[in-house]
């Protein structure tokens, strides 16, 4: 078993500095190089941690001191779920709002009222299902280049990711063609109905984005830090209960300090307990970890070991 | 002895993370090795390492290699069939692992893991080398085994092709340091010798590639020896694979000489009046350095104007240095967009004929005289193939005459552009310098060229 790592093996916090720099001026040249290589592109944003950090970088990518009326040079875009968490939703509309940025949401309700989402059951996560209403909005407004907040050291599969990754037109990612990444001369080129996705903070760990957030003072939705919720403990996880996810009658319903990790459809994300209260309580327990982002937090990647790169190849973020 | 080749360097006070590529091949241990490295990284975790327990049942020693075997279809083949990135930290460094597949049908993947790495560690299997008869003076002083022995006439020590090719693949890509790990030592008798030898073949070949290694560090990736723990394996006492990487400088000897920025990035004219802001041009300087005052030429209109204004990282500099993005407002209002170069007056010679040394990486032959998309820098415009002069044997570097480049090869060809660039040598510049070449049928990317020589029109 793998001994918690100790506080002493915190990283000096002048290389900590010096590493931000370099993360923090590679993710900025990727988002220049997808606006202006690409004539429609949208940011994904969810008012996830990871997506704040984008948006932030964003600014800074295109908004210079002085003149922070300007508009970023591409939209937001949401997916939602209908089953997102409702502090989630008026903390991505408020920021939007104080941003003066255009955000374009794309329902997977109406997928379902379309048709090309079928639930196999009423409570069935929504999640795996995003990727259809994704590509619906990809077509409605012919994206051809979505940014996101994907991090490599997330997942196995993405591990493997590209900087700028093709997608055919099915949105589908084909792992075992991808294109050589050489340098930065990114191979931007696409046929029609083909988009491109960009992960600007690929380089980045968990750790790097919850540094960042403290030294940029980034604000994000409250329940990334600690608050008193209830859950159920399942297989190890503990399960918010929600109107969505209830618990089931044998059920034990708890109150304790958590937050979460990541933030995703209400169905299938779990918080940790926790005490953080800000983003350095939040680095500090991120040094302490043993359990990785995904593992902690995700029934979805539980199911097997391989179902992230089989969300992917179907088109997933 | 130490092995720290470079140790003359001083060191900087904070490092850039470094990004290092990992290649070897089909158990040469490589995988074995970057699990080694994320597990005494602290980078694993504990469900990762339940999923590793579970996998190799109760008692037995757990599979390194499983840890960075990513996709359903190498799992099921048992090889790494694209780059894959980890990362870890110790309290002296980031690092960025790329790793690079060994199978030789993968080439293409190593070429993608050495384009922008800092480091390539170069993995040697000691148990696969024919160690023929051991000669047993050779065990003596590590330096002397480079030379012919008094008395003994030693056996060559053959290194394997792929090693050769590894090494030289990223040497050719301008990797800025080669380190090399000699793994295995644990399953050989009489490691000491055998560690001399392959160190001794290893400086022969990197001399003759014409290069200075690193490193060359004796290690058991299966046990940690001199991977982060020192280890006496190998009669060593130089510092571990780890602390060398930690130590390597972040400087690069191809980002210095005149200023040159490719413009990526044009930003609108905001607000007008009192609130106006300038048209700011924005680029990654490519080498040298730029500062407010400086004269930069446009290329390819050929006008001149003055810096007037700096940005970075979001704040308003003097000067910003190769390898950092800035954007740049000039004196005047001149018709620049992306793909035109902001140089050093005076500095660069536009070329539309050039000599260089091609990778091709499609698996559609490349064809002379037909069109292909090129990328220079940020601009887009088409080329031709007009003569492949020779094909590189890359375990040997001999060229042999060649009239036709194939997947994972490499030739000394000739290319025609549609306009001239303002190329550089790539052993110079590392942007200037090197071109992708994309079909423009299918859109994949099928090589890269690294530019040798400017020619004269035919």
């Amino acid at each position: 078993m793998n001994a918690p790592t100790p506080l002493d093996r915190l990283l000096l916090p002048e290389l900590d500095a010096a590493q931000l720099d370099a993360l923090e001026e590679e993710a900025i040249f990727i988002l220049r190089e997808t606006a202006a290589a690409f004539e429609r592109p949208a940011l994904l944003f969810s008012g996830g941690k990871d997506s704040c950090v984008v948006l932030h970088l964003a600014q800074k990518a295109f908004k210079l001191e002085g003149s922070s009326k300007s508009r970023l040079p591409f939209p937001l875009l949401h997916v939602d779920t209908g089953h997102n968490f409702p502090e989630v939703i008026a903390f991505r509309d408020e920021l939007v709002a104080e941003l003066g940025e255009k955000l374009v949401v794309a329902h997977l309700e109406d997928s379902i009222a379309r048709g090309s989402v079928r639930l196999a059951s009423p409570d069935e996560s929504r999640n795996g299902h995003q990727s259809v209403t994704l590509m619906e909005a990809v077509d409605e407004h012919r994206f051809d280049a979505l940014i996101g907040g994907a991090r490599r050291d997330e997942e196995k599969a993405r591990a493997k990711e590209r900087i700028l990754s093709h997608r055919d037109s099915f949105g589908q990612w084909q792992p075992k063609n991808q294109r050589p990444e050489l340098w930065t001369l990114f191979n931007t080129r696409l046929k029609p109905g083909e988009h491109m996705r960009a992960f600007p903070i690929s380089n980045w760990t968990e750790l790097d984005v919850w540094l960042y957030i403290q030294r940029e003072r980034i604000a994000l939705p409250s329940l990334y830090y600690t608050h008193r919720r209830d859950v159920v403990r399942r297989k190890g996880l503990l399960v918010p209960v929600t109107d969505v996810t209830p618990p089931a009658a044998n059920e034990n319903v708890e109150s304790v300090a958590v937050r979460f990790r990541t933030v995703g459809d209400m169905t299938c994300t779990c918080p940790v307990e926790s005490l953080a209260a800000d983003a350095g309580g939040v680095v500090a327990e991120t040094l302490l970890v043993t359990i990785s982002e995904r593992g902690a937090t995700r029934m979805d990647d539980r199911t097997s070991d391989a179902s992230m790169e089989r969300r992917k190849k179907e088109g997933y973020f | 002895m130490g092995l720290a080749l470079r140790d003359d360097e001083p060191l900087p006070s904070a490092r850039r993370p470094l990004r290092f590529l990992t290649a070897g091949s089909v158990d040469d241990g490589k995988s074995t090795l970057i699990g080694r490295l994320l597990l005494d990284g602290r980078a694993i975790l504990a469900d990762q390492l339940d999923a590793l327990e579970a996998k190799a049942g109760g008692g037995q020693p757990i599979d390194l290699a499983l840890l960075t075997d990513g996709l359903e279809a190498e799992r099921e083949q048992g090889i790494t069939i694209d780059v894959a990135y980890r990362y870890f930290a110790t309290r002296e460094r980031k690092f960025i692992i790329a790793d690079a597949p060994g199978h030789e049908q993968y080439t293409r993947n190593m070429v993608t893991a050495a384009a922008g790495s800092d480091a390539a560690v170069v993995l040697v299997d000691a148990t696969k080398l024919d160690l023929g008869s051991m000669p047993l003076d050779v065990a003596a002083p590590l330096d002397r085994a480079a030379q012919p022995l008094q008395g003994v006439r030693p056996q060559p020590l053959q290194l394997l092709p792929q090693t050769r090719r590894h090494a030289l693949l990223a040497q050719l890509l301008r990797v800025p340091h080669i380190v090399f790990a000699v793994n295995k030592l644990d399953a050989v008798a009489d490691a000491g010798t055998v560690f001399a030898r392959v160190r001794a073949a290893l400086l022969a070949f990197a001399a003759e590639a014409g290069f200075l290694p690193a490193g060359i560090v004796p290690i058991s990736a299966l046990h940690g020896d001199n991977v982060s723990r020192p280890s006496p394996l190998g009669g060593y006492d130089g510092p571990t694979l780890l602390a060398l990487l930690e130590q390597l400088p972040d400087d690069d000897v191809a980002t210095r000489g005149a200023a040159l920025l490719p413009v990526q990035y044009v930003g609108a004219d905001a607000g007008s009046g009192a609130g106006h802001r300038p048209r700011v041009l924005w680029g990654r300087v490519a080498r040298g350095e730029m500062a407010i005052g400086d004269a930069l030429k446009v290329f390819p209109s050929g006008e001149t104007a003055t810096v007037t204004e700096l940005h970075a990282a979001g704040a308003r500099v003097a000067s910003v240095g190769a390898g950092r993005s800035a954007g740049v407002v000039l004196d005047r209002q001149l018709d620049v967009s992306r793909g035109d170069w902001l140089a050093a007056p005076d500095s660069v010679a536009p070329s539309a004929r050039f000599r260089a040394t091609l990778a091709w990486l499609d698996t559609e032959p490349a064809v002379i005289g037909r069109k292909y998309w090129l990328r220079h820098g940020n601009r887009w415009l088409q080329g031709r193939i007009a003569a492949i002069d020779s094909k590189l044997d890359i375990a040997t570097l001999a060229a042999h005459e060649a009239h036709q480049l194939g997947v994972n090869e490499i030739g000394e060809v000739v290319v025609e552009t549609q306009q001239p660039l303002p190329l550089a040598r790539f052993a110079d510049d590392r942007v200037a310098g090197a071109l992708l070449v994309v079909d423009p049928a299918t859109n994949r990317t099928s090589g890269t060229l690294l530019v040798r020589d400017s020619l004269a029109p035919p």
